[in-house]
């Protein structure tokens, strides 16, 4: 179990100060001068070192991403920070930018000198308004303090670091939606290649990385790769923040060990399943894009991206939905296709059409009136639709589905015969 | 009865950036490099939305209002209206004074948010979803999953939130602002941001410098 001193969020709950004077004394711009010193490869090196994967979902090596920004460019190049936290059930990039916002600040200068980029986007969704006053505040506090800016930390380097308010898109959480957005159209994904190192933001070299990723960066820098890999497991090193909600006694959000038994993590920490661990149901244990899991498989799964991989889910944002026995799982992930549905942004026709079909075909499954058959039809649509979209939204609207179907076919049988059975009982009645 | 969100409106004949919006306008595109002021729309319609509020009592943003934006960062305005529309945070017709958004995705519904609309409804008068009660106080849209989701259920009222609902705190909540209050923003519970409810499991045992 992780312990306290290893924390990186260490204002997480908004306890202590979150402006500059509380965040230097919880240790943030202590010495970043010193980091910047070890100059572009040292810091890539290290971060590479260290393991850490993208928090953002993919959990894509984050040193390994910085490093493909050009050595050298004629053109200015861009870090892009995701904030557009959008992923039913995740809450975590919005308490590190209320709560920890140096953290993230400090972590756009170390990453974009990293990269060699003259200026930090902070993309945040337009909901979070109160979280962007408050991290505008503290941007603008390390103006003034000389942190960024000209000459950021005395380094000699020039930065800015800029924020800009989303309006309400989910799919601008796609990095290319994300960088279109910012240029200020209509937030539809652009074909890769060409990827965003080469050709991403006003059409210069880019990296976009999520809120923790980049907040974690500063604390693995002064502390070191070593100690960042003793926690954790191989491969998959590091604390994380969880989000645990559903059908928990006690929803919140907690900074563990990735690797952490799910059980664990839910009895530890949000006080356990509501009416106790048997009373579990299923858990979607990464966000609303990754399959659930089944009790069986969450009595002893690791919260872990390879784990959670090979047991046909994923880690995804690392938001834990818990549902216990009274939920109605088809409407749950009905809902959830009703998401996919509003959220697809249009542009590619599986998709644009696909989710909308989906959904009206859930709608009818949640009511049972549907035909057994359908359930098979309705699979082999999800596996039309998934990879054959320029962005991964056609695959998260499919996935939700497949681990309904892998896992609960027989419950979508029984509400389907149970409807059958009524029809059958009023006909008769007439 | 509720307007209905089909009802006819009235676009106005004009619309131009006041003071206060003009300084904040050249404020935004001052964040982006040179001749790429196009980034600034979605900024730029918030400030229309804010100056509606201000001046009309409604956020909402007027097809002159979008002109205008345009026409200030040299774009065309098809391209101001795609925009404007693509984004679900801009609203195309009058809202009332206070625009209920109840989340009702997944996480939400799981922790009640039937309520909440069932709240909101009994309370305002409003049936379907998009509808402005008839004083014209209330504007109740669904809206996906806000980013809130361990303190669900979760109603924005504008742009901020009120978590930890339930029906008894909806009622609470809509009397205040009917007598022109508005409660402090987060945990209608009370309890500390997202932290588990009776205080943290973590985080106990570190000390800091003092921030005095």
């Amino acid at each position: 179990m992780l312990q306290d001193k290893d924390r990186i969020f260490t204002n997480l709950y908004g306890i202590h100060d979150p402006m500059l004077k509380g965040a230097r004394a919880r240790g943030d711009w202590d010495n970043t001068a010193a980091i910047l010193a070890r100059g572009r490869d040292g810091i890539i090196d290290e971060m590479k070192a260290s393991g850490l994967r993208g928090r953002g979902g993919a959990g894509f090596p984050t040193g390994l991403k910085w490093s493909f920004m050009p050595k050298q460019s004629d053109r200015p190049c861009y870090l892009v920070v995701n904030a557009d936290e959008s992923e039913p059930g995740t809450c975590k990039d919005r308490d590190i930018i209320r709560h920890d916002p140096h953290k993230l600040v400090e972590g756009c200068l170390v990453a974009g000198f990293a990269m060699g980029a003259c200026a930090a986007y902070i993309y945040i969704r337009g909901e979070f308004y109160n979280e962007s006053v408050v991290l505008q505040a503290a941007i603008d506090e390390a103006y003034a303090a000389g942190l960024i800016g000209k000459n950021a930390c005395g380094s000699g380097y020039d930065y800015d670091v800029f924020l800009h308010r989303g309006a309400g898109a989910y799919i601008c959480g796609e990095e290319t939606a994300l960088i279109e957005s910012l240029e200020g159209k209509k937030g539809m994904p652009r074909l890769k290649p060409p990827f965003p190192a080469g050709v991403g933001l006003y059409g210069c070299p880019s990296t976009v990385n999520n809120v923790e990723s980049i907040a974690v960066a500063p604390t693995i820098l002064r502390r070191g790769a070593a100690w960042f890999t003793s926690m954790g497991r191989p491969n998959n090193a590091g604390p994380k923040v969880f989000c645990i909600s559903g059908h928990v006694n006690k929803p919140c959000n907690v900074e563990e060990e990735l690797g952490v038994p799910m059980r664990e993590l839910i009895e530890k920490h949000a006080g356990g399943v509501r009416g106790g661990w048997d009373n579990l149901l299923a858990v979607i244990p990464g966000g609303a894009s990754v399959p659930l899991l089944p009790k069986a498989t969450c009595d002893d799964i690791l919260m872990d991206f390879d784990t959670l991989r090979a047991a046909r889910s994923g880690l995804g944002t690392a938001a834990v939905i818990v549902m216990d026995k009274s939920t109605d799982l088809i409407k749950a992930i009905a809902r959830l296709s009703k998401f996919y549905m509003h959220e697809s942004c249009g542009q590619c026709t599986p998709c644009r059409e696909g989710t909308g079909w989906m959904w009206r075909v859930m709608t009818r499954m949640v009511e049972g009136r549907a035909e057994a058959s359908e359930i098979d039809t309705l699979e082999q649509v999800t596996r039309q639709i998934e990879g054959h979209t320029i962005c991964a939204l056609g695959d998260a609207a499919a996935w939700p589905i497949q681990g309904l179907i892998r896992h609960f076919r027989p419950l979508m049988e029984e509400r389907i015969a149970a409807y059958k059975t009524r029809v059958q009982v009023r006909l008769a009645a007439e | 009865m509720a307007a209905s969100n089909a009802a006819p409106f009235e676009q106005p004949a004009s619309f131009a950036f006041d003071a206060e919006s003009e300084a904040q306008i050249a404020m935004i595109v001052a964040r982006y490099p040179e001749g790429k002021q196009a980034s600034a729309v979605i900024p730029a319609l918030y400030v229309v939305q804010k100056q509606m509020k201000r001046t009309t009592g409604s956020a909402w943003v007027p097809v002159k209002a979008m002109d205008a934006v345009g026409h200030r960062l040299s774009m065309a305005p098809i391209r101001v209206y795609e925009v404007a529309t693509f984004y679900f945070m801009f609203n195309m017709r009058p809202v009332g004074t206070y625009h209920l958004q109840v989340c009702t995705t997944t996480p939400c519904w799981l922790r009640g948010s039937d309520q909440i609309t069932e709240a909101c409804r009994a309370a305002t008068g409003i049936q379907g979803w998009g509808e402005t009660s008839a004083d014209g106080v209330f504007t109740m849209t669904e809206v996906e999953c806000i980013g809130a989701c361990v303190n669900a259920p979760v109603l924005q009222v504008d742009d901020d939130f009120y978590e930890d609902m339930d029906a008894e705190k909806v009622n609470q909540l809509l009397a205040a602002l009917r007598r022109g209050e508005r409660p402090p923003v987060g945990s209608m519970a009370g309890r500390q941001r997202a932290a588990p409810e009776g205080g943290p499991t973590t985080l106990t045992t570190l000390q800091f410098a003092p921030e005095a």
